[in-house]
């Protein structure tokens, strides 16, 4: 689109650039193309704002369903449940994920950085798959532990504390689907040549919080049930 | 236009004021000991908030006034002392303000709720539940029978769920409808809702406390003044919430030891 | 540089119907969606408020055709206790969620901020599509439930719980009525979580070449500080709901406590806690009500700058104090809950932060009382609403005086004095804040300006009428009279219902004013004098300098550049007493604010 921007007549905006925000604001946008390597935004890209506020609000979620567990105790204790031994495992899998999600990164940089993107179909999208797998593999876990416990007959409304570790599960498990999608969506990019850099942080820093929360969430069970 | 929404606003502050002033609609008057400490606070805040009120609305209303038919060589001119004054105006006047209320104001909630009830305090549990309140007295022998919520049956006037057969504490509790206290006796009063949340409000007595199901909440007050009050539901408790009351009487030693006499040979 | 301003976002004016109109991902049209859901919602809240102040005031009244609402809730066109009860939930859920939310936070501030910031468009505009949809579907289902057998919820808008945990026993609606009421209010949180995300993002990302944070327009300020209260607030109010629905569906015991009987019977449940409601509740509900006024703050005080033709006196100090207002909100929450049963200790805690809050709110109203003194008001619509917001938020703060101390509050918890309080700071100031606003940019959103005349009879009849509602509201309070309450047959509330028939004249009187300023909204949106210019107002900031209405993208092929502050008004030595953003005329020294 063409821009005819009139120019000012001598005087340059006295304010100094806020550090992140660009030139007050200003930024130089991602050729629509998605070809990265003319990007030289020094300003974060909407998705990557984006992402931060989207995970303070998640952050605020659970905040509040850990304040509603300390309130709840409160008022009658807790009672003491075993949690099923398979989500230890599983808190594997997801920090394995968060590592080869890491490794696909730095491959996909250096790649990008190598100037190689001319040749699109060759981004390496080896490792983004391991992370795809070791994310479903993670549900998969998660479900088989809450099947471990049907069969045994312990169910949401069985005591407030399986309610809290239903609740904070399937929310957790819920926002981990997110992240697949995200993931999936990378992936699609990749194929289509049309990654962008922010898109690829934007998606590996939910997924690395999801981690975190999961290891939060697990410690917090570990600790109140 | 903006002369006459000067007058207009000025207008509706002195009538706004007029009613608290000559108290067309007061607040009942007190009948407890604690209530004139609420009722200095409610004075003190009044006088504070209804000047600044008046204050502020009046302020508004001559700017209003003043500045709305600029003629046309009238430059703008800026509030002396600037934002800067305004600032520190703010401050210091709603800081001290804030901090005088709020400091006073810890005397009264103190005297309601840090204080414990004195050891003769004479205790009396009520129980709220959709949409009645019914009061126990623990009868000759000072003691409290069990609850047995599983006993609950209004059909059979069993409102608290008392086992009287097997509980021997139960026997002599003296269970009514309405609540009558002697005057100038402190009431501890044991509050515990049936089922779902009530309040307790007499405004007379400046007490008003919910009821927490699944708690056991407890107040104290003391009836300085004879008369028939009404104790009225302030916390939505369903379609009948509006119709949930009981009467508190407060009597003299002697009328109370009646009372109770005629009350425990109902039972 | 100039071919590196594509946008991150970008999107073509779109051609068919639906995606012009219905499902558009323009934040323009977004906007005026959820203008009219306010509109509606507002509607039907205030409709609902004359049948319970009909009721209030003359008892057994019957309103003719109220059965065709509710066979069960009003047999013989007479209401029952309940159905006053479920329609005064809804009022209250409608008009804190569909009207004082959606007006000034997602309707203006959809269609405003982009063009103040001077974006081409929001930075997800799908996520700002289903932000709308998804709340529209909150409405939809919230209406549903006065079709259930039973009808609504009838549980206040606090909605309590156990009364809200225990299901149909507790009350007609307490079932399936408050089932669809919390999935309404799920629903509803996760719209403004998108809407704030986009709120947020562009602020921050999207602002055009020279708009530093200083520079936007207090508007835009305060839509920013709203959008990180929605943000953190609704994402509260979201896992309070979902608690909700499950003590319903699941059968957890997250709010219903041990031992509860009803007629007889033990229900199920152990150990839940009302207190876990009320505190995640407030949590939520104290930001909210600054959700509700801080746009307001923002739109009365662009409104005012415009027509007192000078800039505040300081714009860093008002936003501050908004600022200073939102963060104090989450400490204050619980002065909601002074008598219930909460630690007294924390009664105290909660009571000091509260007093504190008046100051940044006295700040903020000395502000635009000493800006007012010295400047060359212009009298019209939207200036005299916005006079009037003053007026109201002066009056209804001062009762938070009161209400902010726990000793007090004994005696006016739960009184007509609350009522009057937060109807008068949250309900009547909100909403002169969406008419200023709806009168100042109407001719912005739609090309054709309102009627004047009517836009004053509106003004002096909502001024006159509010204050005929809400101070009476007060005294009643005083004298004891509680609220929630469908007839007055307590002894000493007798005496009171005279006042009571007073304010129901007042309400319909006032509520019919309502009806001119709709009428004159439909009939200048289509047939109103075609706005002179794209200035009408001669404003500075940026939605003045594009077309009427702004184009798809906002400012055309030719991007916003911003050279001023926001609010450049009888400069000295300019060539006219207002320099836009985007003016390029050199000013000396008064480019920034000392």
């Amino acid at each position: 689109m063409a821009t005819t921007v009139h120019e000012p007549p001598k005087i340059e905006p006295r304010r100094l650039p806020i550090e992140g925000s660009g030139n007050g604001g200003w930024r130089n946008l991602v050729p629509a193309g998605g070809d990265p390597r003319r990007v030289k935004d020094s300003s974060p890209p909407p998705a990557s704002t984006g992402i931060w506020v989207a995970l303070a609000s998640i952050t605020m979620t659970f905040a509040a369903f850990t304040s509603a567990m300390i309130v709840r105790q409160g008022t009658a204790p807790l009672v003491h449940i075993t949690l099923p031994p398979i989500l230890y495992l599983n808190t594997l899998l997801i920090i394995a994920s968060s590592i080869t999600l890491e490794l696909s990164r730095k491959q996909i940089a250096a790649f990008m950085g190598a100037g190689r993107d001319k040749d699109h179909s060759a981004i390496p999208s080896r490792w983004l798959y391991v992370t795809l797998f070791l994310g479903l593999l993670f549900v998969a876990g998660q479900t088989f532990a809450w099947i471990q416990l049907k069969a045994q007959g312990i169910g949401l409304a069985t005591n407030i504390s399986y309610s809290f570790f239903y609740v904070l599960t399937v929310a957790h498990a819920l926002h981990v689907f997110g992240g697949l999608g995200g993931l999936v969506r990378v992936i699609g990019k990749v194929h289509n040549s049309a990654l962008r850099r922010s898109t690829l942080d934007a998606t590996s820093r939910y997924w690395h919080f999801m981690g975190g929360l999961w290891v939060y969430l697990l410690l917090l069970l570990w600790m109140k049930l | 236009m903006a002369k006459i929404f000067a007058v207009t606003i000025i207008l509706i502050a002195i009538a706004s004021a007029i009613p608290i002033v000559m108290h067309m609609w007061p607040m009942p008057q007190d009948i407890s000991t604690h209530g004139y400490l609420i009722d200095e606070q409610y004075t003190d805040t009044m006088w504070e908030a209804g000047l600044s009120f008046l204050a502020s609305q009046f302020l508004l209303a001559f700017f209003i006034w003043k500045f709305s038919s600029p003629k046309p060589g009238d430059k703008i001119k800026s509030f002396p002392g600037g934002a800067k004054g305004l600032v520190i105006a703010a401050f210091l006047l709603v800081g001290t303000e804030c901090l005088a209320l709020g400091v006073f104001g810890v005397k009264a909630w103190a005297s309601v709720y840090f204080t414990a009830p004195s050891a003769n305090a004479m205790p009396i549990q009520v129980q709220a539940g959709q949409f009645a309140f019914y009061f126990r007295y623990p009868g000759p022998d000072g003691t409290f029978g069990p609850l047995h919520p599983d006993k609950i049956s209004e059909a059979n006037a069993n409102f608290f769920g008392l086992d009287t057969t097997n509980d021997p504490d139960s026997k002599d509790d003296i269970v009514t409808a309405e609540m009558a206290i002697p005057v100038n006796r402190e009431i501890h009063l044991l509050m515990h809702s049936k089922d779902v949340g009530h309040s307790f409000y007499v405004p007379e007595l400046r007490v008003q406390q919910d009821f927490v199901p699944g708690l056991d909440v407890t107040l104290h007050f003391t009836a300085t003044k004879i008369g028939k009050y009404e104790i009225v539901c302030t916390q939505l408790c369903g379609l009948g919430h509006y119709n949930m009351k009981a009467y508190l009487e407060v009597m003299s030693q002697e009328d109370y030891d009646a009372w109770i006499k005629q009350q425990a040979a109902l039972q | 540089m100039h071919d590196m301003s594509t946008h991150a976002v970008p999107h073509g004016a779109p051609t068919s119907f639906i995606r012009k109109h219905v499902f558009s991902i323009d934040h323009k049209v977004i906007g005026k969606q959820y203008y009219a859901l306010a509109l509606l919602a507002a509607l039907i809240g205030m409709v609902l408020s004359w049948i319970m102040r009909l009721h209030l005031g003359y008892g057994s009244l019957a309103i003719p055709g109220l059965h065709l609402l509710s066979k069960n809730g009003a047999p013989g066109d007479v209401m029952t206790p309940e159905y006053y009860l479920q329609l005064m939930t809804m009022h209250g859920t409608i008009m804190v969620f569909f009207v004082l939310t959606t007006a000034p936070f997602a309707a203006f501030g959809n269609f405003f901020l982009p063009i103040q910031t001077g974006a081409e468009d929001m930075p997800f505009p799908h996520f700002n599509m289903m932000s709308f949809w998804v709340t529209f579907t909150a409405f939809l289902v919230l209406v549903a439930s006065f079709f259930t057998g039973t009808g609504p919820t009838l549980g206040g808008w606090t909605q309590y719980a156990p009364l809200s945990a225990i299901g149909d026993v507790g009350g007609p609606g307490e079932g399936l009525g408050v089932v669809l009421w919390a999935a309404s209010i799920a629903i509803f949180c996760i719209g403004q979580l998108l809407g704030s995300l986009n709120f947020i993002t562009t602020t921050l990302d999207m602002r055009c070449k020279g708009m530093s944070l200083m520079r936007l327009p207090l508007t835009a300020w305060a839509w920013f500080i709203t959008s990180i209260m929605g943000l953190t607030a609704f994402a509260v109010l979201m896992p309070a709901c979902l608690l909700l629905i499950l003590d319903h569906v699941a059968g957890t015991s997250f709010f219903r406590p041990s031992n509860a009987v009803i007629n007889d019977q033990v229900l199920p449940g152990s150990g839940g806690s009302t207190l876990l409601w009320q505190h995640l509740f407030w949590f939520f509900g104290h930001p909210e009500v600054y959700i509700a006024i801080v746009p307001g703050l923002g739109i009365v005080s662009h409104v005012l700058i415009t027509n007192m033709r000078r800039p505040m006196l300081s714009h860093r100090v008002l936003i501050y104090s908004m600022g200073a207002l939102a963060l104090l909100s989450y400490m204050v929450y619980g002065h909601h809950m002074f008598v219930s049963g909460m630690n007294p200790v924390s009664s105290l805690a909660f009571s000091f932060p509260t007093l504190v809050i008046t100051i940044p709110s006295t700040i903020v109203v000395l502000i635009w009382l000493g800006s007012l003194y010295g400047s060359r008001l212009r009298i019209n619509s939207a200036s005299l609403f916005a006079l009037g917001f003053i007026s109201m938020f002066i009056s209804g703060g001062v009762s938070g005086f009161f209400l902010a101390q726990p000793s007090i509050d004994i005696m006016l918890h739960a009184t007509y004095f609350v009522v009057g309080h937060f109807h008068l700071v949250m309900g009547v100031a909100a909403m002169f804040g969406i008419f200023a606003g709806t009168y100042f940019w109407f001719p912005k959103m739609t090309g054709r300006m309102m009627n004047e005349t009517l836009g004053k009879v509106h003004f002096w009849m909502s001024f006159v009428g509010a204050y005929c509602i809400f101070m009476p509201f007060h005294y009643l309070g005083i004298a004891g009279n509680v609220r929630r309450y469908q007839a007055f047959t307590d002894d000493y509330l007798i005496p009171l219902i005279p006042v009571h028939k007073f304010i129901t004249i007042a309400a319909l009187f006032t509520g019919f004013a309502q009806l001119i300023f709709v009428y004159n909204l439909i009939h200048s949106r289509f047939w109103g004098k075609v706005a002179p210019n794209d200035n009408p107002w001669e404003g500075t900031s940026l939605e003045w300098s594009t077309a009427t209405p702004p184009p798809h993208n906002n400012f055309g092929d030719k991007m916003p550049v911003v050279y001023h502050d926001p609010y450049q008004y009888s400069v000295e030595g300019a060539s006219t007493d207002y320099v836009m953003q985007t003016s390029t005329e050199q000013l000396k020294n008064t480019d920034e604010e000392k």
